[in-house]
């Protein structure tokens, strides 16, 4: 089977400092893919480049498509979606406007099919749906950008540290919606710093460093693996 | 004073606030959405008026070859960037909207001239030309450096008002022109008598306004032209083109501009220069309004209006001196309210 997206040797910089180096990754179709590695390794400024947030040197190719030259905008009609670290609402709007609005580029009919899976993903959000979304908690405000990411049907849904400040709790619930995500078709990068959480539900794992991937495979054989038990699992999974 | 002057000059202060109270409205809309002051503005308001009182008069306004010309440049700037990826169907479009529709405009602007033209139809030709004007002025100058800083975006903004305001010149002359009044009809009710004009211009004000709330708050590109505003790396993570939200934003600044225009102008006459003045005072009220509040925007601009009727009344030598003066306690009072800000990052 062909790989959904494909990153090939990516290089991305911040004026003379090279963030990241080299770096290659495949996401198959119906997978969860997670980056895994410390504060600054350089996961969020990958994922920012794969959607043109940032600029890159190196090859991105999504369901066969060339996506180097594309906009934001037209990465995001491809089916690439991102939600992003600081998730980056519409505050002052309200929830259902953030929905909708999340469905821009689809057809009104499929945005009404979307609010509904929507609203059954994050039965919260339904209830908050007249709320301005500057006032939601942080755990709400993740369920919605997450909600708005997947109101535009996307294929690929790159997920930046959704579980940052969150209570344990929430974080359950929002990788329980990811695994949910998997089942409906859509497939995840997920980037964590919550390693054990994010290893739990993927298939396949990237450990970065210092902008570079040092390890891959399987996700139950990395969170096996003695560097990364010692480096990011610590005791907990001993 | 008596009562009856009190109330004359309240009176021609809320006709003037009405005025200022758009163009604010369409100040604010532009810089929240595109961050770019739009100098401008005061262009848009000379070049509806006038171009108005040109087609009453039974003459072609030049603003309408104005329109064809920056079409033509902003049709070789969509092919010169969408070189890499030329689909015919991204031509078709440019060639639509670049071409097509100000040489449409043109055409029927041809066929009116040395005709006599109801006010209706001189009035939405006049706000089809300076809207194409509008849509082209951002195309061409200001969406290939929208992601530059707002100084450059303001000193750009500041060349556009001076090479429009020749442009002006050229068009019209040097000497005013006036235009024929939407309604001649008068009212009286106590001491006060109202123009058609007037009543014209409150009408308009208050329906436009309603348009645009109900614009913003209810269609889908109302809601994306606020999102843009609210949170631009937000609105294209969604899909929303920030070009797409600056074209409609300078689209409807455009024709608001030109609607006040067409209000005053059968009031005041305009020469090609008065735009800027105008502009500048619904820049104060946009200033007050902090650049982001839509109703203490509208509120402050009944304000200036009144302000100035009143100033002019009693120290007409002084009149814009003290209008403009009012801006100076309002920045001292922000600067003490707000925090200091470094100069923005993105």
């Amino acid at each position: 089977m062909s790989a959904l997206l494909t990153v090939s040797d990516a290089h991305i910089s911040y004026g003379k400092v090279e963030a990241v180096r080299s770096v290659s990754l495949e996401v198959g179709a119906n997978q969860i893919v997670t980056i895994i590695g410390a504060n600054g390794a350089g996961k969020t400024t990958l994922l920012n480049a794969i959607m043109g947030v940032l600029p890159m040197k190196g090859g991105v190719t999504f369901g066969g498509e060339d996506m180097s030259r594309l906009d934001i905008e037209d990465r995001v009609a491809s089916g690439l979606s991102l939600v992003p670290e600081h998730r980056e609402l519409f505050g002052t709007m309200s929830v259902e406007d953030n929905l909708q609005l999340g469905a821009f580029r689809i057809a009104r009919a499929t945005a009404a099919r979307s609010f509904e899976r929507v609203y059954t993903l994050f039965p919260r959000l339904k209830e908050r749906r007249k709320q301005l979304a500057g006032t939601l908690s942080g755990g709400e405000q993740q369920m919605l950008a997450m909600g708005r990411a997947l109101m535009g049907a996307p294929k690929l849904l790159m997920l930046d540290e959704p579980s940052l400040g969150l209570a344990p709790l929430i974080v359950a619930d929002i990788f329980r919606t990811v695994g949910e995500l998997r089942a409906a078709g859509v497939s995840v990068l997920l980037v964590e710093q919550n390693a054990q959480a994010a290893l739990k539900i993927a298939d396949h794992a990237y450990v970065m460093e210092l902008g570079e991937f040092v390890l891959a495979g399987p996700a139950p054989e990395i969170a096996t693996n003695q560097q990364v038990v010692a480096s990011y699992l610590g005791f907990q999974h001993a | 004073m008596n009562t009856t002057i009190l109330l004359f000059l309240i009176q021609d202060g809320i006709t003037n606030g009405a005025i200022y109270a758009l163009l604010g409205l369409a100040l604010v809309l532009v810089f929240a959405v595109t961050r770019v002051i739009l100098i401008p503005q005061g262009e848009f308001v000379t070049y509806g008026a006038l171009t108005y009182a040109t087609l009453s008069a039974g003459q072609t306004p030049g603003t309408a070859q104005l329109a064809v010309a920056m079409g033509i440049v902003a049709f070789g700037i969509d092919l010169f960037l969408a070189r890499k990826s030329l689909h015919a169907m991204r031509v078709f479009r440019a060639f639509a909207v670049d071409i097509v529709f100000p040489c449409a405009i043109l055409g029927l602007t041809l066929f009116a001239a040395g005709r006599h033209n109801t006010i209706a139809i001189n009035t939405a030709l006049s706000l089809l030309i300076v809207a194409a004007i509008g849509l082209f002025l951002y195309r061409i100058a200001f969406q290939p450096i929208a992601h530059t800083s707002v100084l450059v975006l303001l000193i750009a903004s500041v060349g556009c008002h001076l090479a429009m305001q020749g442009f002006g010149l050229v068009f019209f002359g040097a000497e005013g022109l006036r235009g024929p009044a939407i309604s001649n009809a008068a009212l009286t009710i106590g001491p006060l008598s109202f123009s058609g004009q007037s009543l014209a211009v409150y009408g308009i004000t208050i329906a436009f306004i309603v348009c645009l709330w109900l614009f913003f708050g209810y269609t889908l590109y109302g809601k994306a032209l606020r999102a843009t505003a609210v949170n631009r790396l937000g609105a294209r993570l969604v899909g929303i083109r920030t070009s797409l939200s600056g074209q409609l934003a300078f689209l409807l600044a455009s024709v608001i501009g030109a609607l006040s225009g067409i209000l005053i102008v059968p009031i005041t006459t305009l020469y090609y220069d008065t735009g800027f003045m105008i502009g500048l005072k619904g820049f104060i009220v946009a200033i007050i309004g902090g650049l982001v509040s839509y109703p203490i925007t509208a509120f402050a601009a009944f304000g200036v209006g009144i302000v100035e009727a009143f100033s002019s009344f009693y120290a007409s030598n002084f009149k814009e001196v003290i209008v403009f003066t009012l801006i100076i306690p309002v920045l001292v009072l922000r600067s003490l309210a707000a925090p200091e800000v470094e100069e923005e990052q993105d």
